[in-house]
């Protein structure tokens, strides 16, 4: 899953620029090395990194939700298996993507309670239900596909720990878009029922999957920097075209039918050209007024409420374990 | 109530026998013995390792960025620690 870049605004710091320092920092990004942890580097690229990562991790976490709706009702036993491998992979992307944000001087405490007081966005599909079986395939073939589209790019991202954990991560989202296809495949060659909710589900995860990819460059604002930050690779435009020109022959082979009347291909551009995204509908699902925002957070909310007891637990445990110890070998001596 | 934060482990994993641990990543526990579980379930899912390191993150001491052309700069100029430097007459052969 990927983050959208859903502040565009960057605040300014506070911290006096020191143009010296960044001319250096734009040099070493200019000459593709890698900036770790203890370089130095500008507190805007720290604040959007910092951003941008823990954004995708929030939305790792809560994509796990959407998806655990259909553990328990899972068609086979094999679908079942698959399914919670996924859901547990998504859990993993989230830790790898916390621990590379960590990296860069802000607690795991801090991030969780900012994703869990609203503060943090997380990517605006998982705001909508999973009402069908057919939705985990839609979700494996579209949305994990549109993930992967955005996040090869970020394998070469200027900053190390990010881009090591977007390597692990993107070797794992393979599986979860073979799954889904596979899922949706089946259906689309099954009975009539079968295709129906194969072509229902295309019809409702189009949309939304084009809108992962963020807002058209036209209106990014903060685009210009992550570039030159090589942060990010390629503008959401065009890695929604690459998107739609590598996903509708997909679904054509099935002959599923894309909710999009405009969309054709283009024998000058050698591209589909496709209709207008209602980016007001965008604009209501990262507000928090999508069809399931409120549940998503309070979902979260309670979960980490609830286990609160668990983690305290834990430590108090750990302490007694190490007194333990402690006493043990003072008597030994 | 404020909860206090759990340590932060960094995990070191042997891919293959022969192979040396490597680092891939952090995590957070209560104790060692948990981010041995725990790294296993993050980072070993499909057979990526054999052995699994973990090493409080405090526990690390490591070179400052700011001081590295003076640990590392002074062996660039010492090219005759390198075999290439030394001639070999061609009727020799390899060496």
């Amino acid at each position: 899953m990927y983050t959208q870049g859903l502040n565009t605004h960057e605040t300014q710091g506070t911290s006096p620029v020191d143009t010296e320092r960044e001319a250096r920092f734009q040099a070493r990004i200019d000459a593709d090395e890698k900036i770790e942890p203890n370089d130095w580097m500008p507190a805007a690229y720290r604040r959007t990194l910092v951003r941008q990562i823990s954004q995708h991790a929030h939305s790792e976490i809560v994509g796990m939700l959407p998806e655990g709706n259909w553990i328990t009702r899972a068609p086979t036993l094999r679908r079942k298996a698959a399914l919670l491998a996924k859901v547990q992979d998504e859990g993993g992307h989230g830790l790898y993507l916390y621990a590379a944000a960590e990296t860069l001087d802000v607690t795991r405490e801090e991030l969780v309670e900012q994703l869990l007081t609203g503060k943090a966005k997380y990517s605006s599909i998982f705001n909508y239900p999973t009402l069908t079986w057919a939705d985990i395939g839609a979700i494996g073939w579209l949305v994990d596909g549109a993930a992967i589209m955005n996040q090869i790019p970020l394998c070469r991202c200027s900053f190390g720990p990010y881009a090591r954990a977007m390597i692990r991560i993107c070797k794992e989202e393979s599986f979860h878009q073979r799954q889904g296809y596979e899922i949706i495949s089946t259906l689309a060659r099954g009975t009539p029922e079968q295709k129906a909710m194969a072509q229902d589900a295309l019809d409702r995860w189009w949309w939304p999957s084009l809108m992962m990819f963020g807002p058209s460059d036209k209106e990014s604002q903060h685009s210009d920097t992550s570039m030159r930050w090589k942060i990010k690779r390629f503008s959401n435009d065009d890695l929604r075209q690459k998107f739609i020109d590598a996903t509708v022959p997909q679904g054509h082979a099935l002959g599923l039918v894309f909710p999009d009347a405009q969309l054709k291909w283009n024998e000058e551009t050698k591209n589909f050209d496709f209709g207008p995204i209602d980016w007001e509908e965008f604009r209501q699902v990262v507000s928090g007024n999508g069809p399931c925002s409120r549940d998503r957070m309070r979902t979260r909310r309670k979960a980490h409420a609830e286990g609160a007891w668990v983690r305290e637990a834990a430590l108090a445990h750990a302490a007694k374990r190490r007194s333990r110890d402690a006493a043990a070998k003072l008597a030994a001596e | 109530m404020t909860e206090a934060n759990w340590p932060l482990f960094e995990v070191f994993i042997r891919s293959r026998g022969g192979m040396s641990h490597r680092h891939v990543g952090s995590l957070h526990a209560v104790d060692a013995e948990m981010a041995l579980q725990n790294a296993r379930d993050v980072y070993t899912r499909r057979g990526e390792g054999l052995s699994i390191w973990v090493v409080p993150s405090g526990a690390i001491k490591a070179s400052d960025p700011g001081d590295k052309d003076m640990l590392f700069e002074p062996a660039n100029s010492k090219i005759y620690r390198h075999p290439t430097f030394y001639e070999v007459p061609e009727d020799v052969g390899n060496m």
